[in-house]
């Protein structure tokens, strides 16, 4: 324990109290270890021939392959390629599910023709649409997005329509009587006030984003990351596909957190 | 009652009021038949089915795929949780892997669980399991942390062992979190088969629509569409009531 602090120090001279520092990093250290088993397993067990390598490489075989394909350009191509589905997938969910959420709870009659659509096709499993949408819009990208698009749109709409109408009725009145207009209240006031819901459901169609982002492009392309792993499971290359699926996972992950670190941020201005 | 007539009746309306305006869209020629056939071609297409018993064997074969992963999913997700809250040793080896693992797509292990098992029933569970159970583990542990400590200190005190604690204590009380947490991963599981059935092939219908669509069989794919909807919105409420039952004692359920 206490060798780790000093190499730490050592490294990071300029601390005001090492100890505490130090503390830090070795509850770091601890609290990731199980990682660091998880690791040295993967790299053990087919080594030791506890698994057949051929099903499962070693962690370094795999990390060499990652290297292989991250220099031959094929990671970045098909990553720029996903990301950009994702995006655009995502973010036209966003821009129509968050005012379609607004409208539905502010204006009753929105909500009585709108609200048993949505609670209709929410329980749809959205991978159902990928054969159809395929049908419709080929290998490319748009068949992609427009998955994205509607498997996100529904989560958004929601928690923005419910967080808007779990708004303390006190605040928009307090706005109103204040002279607000009914639209200033609503982009004034009840927006900020909802805005917790919005970003959780935000970060739930983010996950799903992935989900249905892999799952078509293991179905129906000829690029983006699903592509890579399937093809490289396919032809057999087996720590490549490892790597990629590494590098879909890191993505997923790296993305929720990040999109947390943000919403975090913007929620910094509430008092809880 | 009335609220429950009324939804019934909400949900009948809206899918009437979508059949007729699909039928429309499909008659007045906007589309060809092959991009969207006409609601009766759909419909026949699934009385057909219906009929020769294909869509009871495919449908049977999706719902026992989907729910057995769910079951497993529970089972784990919930021991899982409960572990990780009260067990320190559990705690520390399984926090990082789980806050990892949930906001992961879990959907690119497929193929890995492909090579490992082959593409048969029990890749499919298991990628299903695996895709449901970080919601659970992670709902269950929030609610086991979160039991009031004097419930739990005065059943101690009464001399209660822990096995009881367990049982008697902690299990109800975790019950209304670990419910929330099967019906974010009900969903997941539902799409995870389809997609695992889809890759795999197989019987089920996720295999039939896939099959449906490399033969250019533009109502068997629909079929396959509104089959597998019907049977989201059934398993889904069904969850919902479910809960509603069980949390009958639950202060939740007396709002």
């Amino acid at each position: 324990m206490s060798r780790s602090a000093t190499v730490v120090g050592a490294v990071k001279p300029k601390l005001d109290r090492p100890r505490e520092k130090g503390t830090a990093v070795v509850n770091w250290l601890v609290r990731w270890f199980p990682l660091a088993i998880l690791a040295i397993t993967w790299e053990a067990a087919p080594r030791l021939g506890l698994v057949n390598p051929a099903s499962l490489p070693p962690l370094s075989v795999v990390v060499a392959a990652l290297g292989r394909l991250a220099m031959g350009g094929d990671l970045l191509a098909n990553g720029l390629k996903s990301l950009f589905r994702l995006v655009c997938g995502l973010g036209l969910a966003i821009l129509a599910g968050v005012p379609l959420g607004l409208t539905m709870a502010w204006f009753r009659p929105v909500r009585a023709v709108f609200g048993p659509l949505v609670r209709c096709l929410y329980p749809m499993p959205k991978s159902a649409l990928i054969p159809v949408l395929l049908l419709w819009l080929g290998l490319g990208d748009l068949s992609k997005i427009t998955l994205i698009f509607l498997g996100c749109l529904l989560p958004v709409l929601i928690s923005t329509t419910n967080g808007v109408r779990g708004v303390e009725p006190a605040m928009i009145w307090s706005a109103r009587s204040l002279g607000r207009s009914r639209l200033a209240a609503l982009f004034g006031v009840a927006l900020p006030a909802a805005m917790p819901d919005v970003l959780a459901g935000i970060r739930s169609a983010l996950a799903m984003s992935f989900v249905l982002l892999v799952s078509s492009e293991y179905l129906m392309s000829r690029d983006g990351l699903g592509y890579l792993i399937s093809f490289l499971g396919d032809g057999g290359a087996y720590d490549g596909m490892f790597a990629a699926v590494l590098v879909v996972s890191i993505l997923g992950f790296a993305a929720d957190r990040a999109f947390n670190a943000v919403s975090r941020r913007a929620l910094a201005w509430r008092e809880t | 009652m009335i609220g429950r007539l009324g939804r019934a009746l909400e949900a009948t309306g809206t899918v009437l009021v979508l059949l007729v305006v699909w039928h429309f869209v499909a008659a007045s020629g906007a589309f060809s038949d092959f991009l969207l056939p006409s609601p009766e071609a759909v419909a026949a297409r699934i009385i057909d089915d219906a009929l020769s018993g294909d869509v009871f064997a495919s449908l049977a074969r999706t719902v026992v795929t989907a729910l057995t992963g769910f079951a497993a999913a529970g089972l784990v997700g919930a021991a899982l949780g409960i572990g990780m809250a009260r067990v320190r040793l559990v705690r520390w080896f399984f926090d990082p892997l789980v806050s990892i693992g949930y906001p992961m797509p879990k959907i690119a292990f497929l193929p890995v669980f492909l090579l490992w098992i082959g593409p048969n029933f029990a890749s499919q569970v298991t990628i299903v399991a695996f895709s449901a159970v970080f919601p659970v583990a992670v709902a269950t542990r929030a609610g086991a942390e979160g039991v009031e400590r004097t419930l739990l200190w005065s059943a101690r005190s009464l001399g209660t062992s822990a096995g009881q604690l367990l049982w008697q204590i902690v299990l109800p009380a975790v019950v209304p979190q670990m419910l929330t947490g099967l019906q974010v991963a009900l969903p997941v599981a539902l799409i995870t088969t389809i997609v695992a059935e889809m890759l795999t092939g197989g019987d089920g219908i996720g295999g039939a629509m896939l099959g449906a669509m490399r033969f250019a069989d533009s109502p068997g794919v629909f079929a396959g569409i509104i089959v597998i909807a019907a049977t989201g919105f059934v398993l889904i409420r069904t969850m919902e009531v479910i809960r509603r039952r069980m949390l009958r004692w639950h202060a939740e359920a007396a709002s």
